[in-house]
C-alpha cells in the first residue's frame, strides 16, 4: 500500500520521545559544571587569612616547584565535613594542601577546624567567591590539583571519597 | 466608599508595605546556606544608571550555577548574589558586557550564558526554527495544491502533498 507507512508516523515519534523521557528519567543528566579553566594558570589572587592562627593564601605561592591540592570548602557545607578524613590521610602522606573557604566567617571557620581538623597549610578567605568564580568552580567541596609551576591540571568536583585518595596520589606522583 | 476613607486605606497599605519591607529584607540571608550578608553589589545598583542597566541586561543573560534554569538576576542563591557582584563590579570598572560574558565563559563554558554562539551543538537551536519553517511551508504549499485539485474535480489517490489523499481519508483527516 503506498505511503501507509505515514500513519505510523505519530506513533514513531511517540515512540522515540517516551522512550528519551525513560531513558533521561532512568539516567538523570549531569548537572555538574566543570570548570573550563584546565591546563591554565591560577588566576591571580591575595586572600586574607580565614581564620586567627593560619596564614592567608597568595596565587604566587602555589608556583613553588611542587605539585599540590586547592581545596574549595565552607564551614557551612556539609559533605566539605565528611570530605576531612580523606585530606587529612592526603596531608599525612605528604600531600600539600592549601585551602580556600568560600563565603565564611574566621569564627566558624576555627570551628570547623577544631572539630574536624586542619589538613591545610594556608587557608584563605574568599567573601564574596571571587576566586572560586574565577577558577570556575560552581560548588563546595571542590579540589583542583594544581602542577609545580602553578597551572591547574584538573578539577575533582564534589567529596573526595576513600577511593580517590590513591588516585589522587599517582595523579600528583606523575606531576614531580 | 468616601474619599477620606479611600486615602485612608491607601496609607494603611503604604503602612503595610513600609512596615514589611524589614521583614523582607531580614528573610533574604535566611535562605542563605552561609551565615555572610550578601556581597555589595548582589543587591545594590549601581549609582550610573546607564551602567546599571548594562550590568542588569547581562546579569539576565547569565545562568545561574547552582539554581540551574534561573538566570543570575532572578536567582537569590548566594553564589548568583556573588555573580552579580562581580558583574556589578566589573563594569564599574569600565569592562564592557561581551568582555564579562566572554571572562565568564572561559571559565564555565557556553553552559554560563543564555545566547550561546552558533557551534556544532547549537547548529540545531539556531538552524531548527529555519528547518521547521521550511517543512511547515512544504506542507501548506502541498495543502493548497491539493484543495485547489479538489476544486478543478476529484483526483483521488494522486499525491499532491506529504500526506496522501488516500492517508487522509482513512485516518489522519478523519
Amino acid at each position: 500500500m503506498k505511503k501507509s507507512w505515514i500513519l505510523f508516523l505519530p506513533l514513531a515519534i511517540m515512540g522515540l520521545l517516551f522512550g528519551g523521557f525513560i531513558y533521561r528519567l532512568t539516567t538523570p543528566a549531569d548537572t555538574m559544571i566543570q570548570s573550563q579553566w584546565i591546563d591554565k594558570p591560577m588566576p591571580l589572587f591575595d586572600l586574607p587569612p580565614a581564620a586567627d592562627g593560619v596564614e592567608g593564601l597568595k596565587s604566587s605561592q602555589l608556583a613553588d616547584g611542587q605539585p599540590r591540592l586547592v581545596n574549595i570548602f565552607a564551614s557551612w557545607c556539609i559533605p566539605c565535613r565528611a570530605e576531612a578524613p580523606q585530606l587529612e590521610a592526603l596531608a599525612r602522606a605528604g600531600v600539600r594542601i592549601d585551602g580556600i573557604a568560600v563565603r565564611d566567617r574566621p569564627q566558624d571557620v576555627a570551628d570547623f577546624f577544631r572539630e574536624y581538623g586542619n589538613p591545610f597549610e594556608r587557608v584563605g578567605s574568599d567573601m564574596q567567591s571571587s576566586v572560586q568564580i574565577a577558577l570556575g568552580s560552581s560548588g563546595v567541596p571542590e579540589t583542583f590539583i594544581i602542577d609545580g609551576k602553578g597551572i591547574i591540571r584538573e578539577q575533582h568536583q564534589g567529596v573526595i571519597l576513600d577511593h580517590h585518595v590513591p588516585e589522587i596520589l599517582a595523579k600528583l606522583e606523575a606531576l614531580k | 466608599m468616601s474619599r477620606v476613607a479611600k486615602r485612608g486605606l491607601a496609607r494603611s497599605g503604604l503602612g503595610w508595605m513600609i512596615a514589611a519591607v524589614p521583614l523582607m529584607m531580614g528573610a533574604l540571608p535566611a535562605t542563605a546556606q552561609d551565615r555572610l550578608p550578601p556581597a555589595p553589589y548582589a543587591y545594590e545598583q549601581l549609582r550610573d544608571p546607564a551602567k546599571e542597566a548594562a550590568a542588569r541586561e547581562l546579569m539576565h543573560e547569565l545562568r545561574c550555577l547552582v539554581c540551574q534554569g534561573q538566570s543570575i538576576a532572578d536567582s537569590d542563591a548566594p553564589l548568583a548574589g556573588d555573580m552579580r557582584h562581580e558583574v556589578r563590579s566589573k563594569i564599574a570598572e569600565g569592562q564592557s558586557p561581551a568582555e564579562i560574558r566572554s571572562w565568564l565563559v572561559a571559565r564555565y563554558g557556553n553552559w554560563v550564558t543564555y545566547d550561546p554562539p552558533l557551534d556544532a551543538a547549537t547548529l540545531f537551536l539556531w538552524l531548527g526554527p529555519l528547518a521547521f519553517l521550511l517543512l511547515g511551508g512544504w506542507l501548506a504549499f502541498g495543502r493548497f495544491r491539493r484543495s485547489d485539485d479538489d476544486g478543478g474535480g476529484a483526483v483521488s489517490g494522486s499525491v499532491s502533498g506529504p500526506v496522501s489523499d488516500k492517508a487522509a481519508d482513512k485516518g489522519i483527516g478523519a
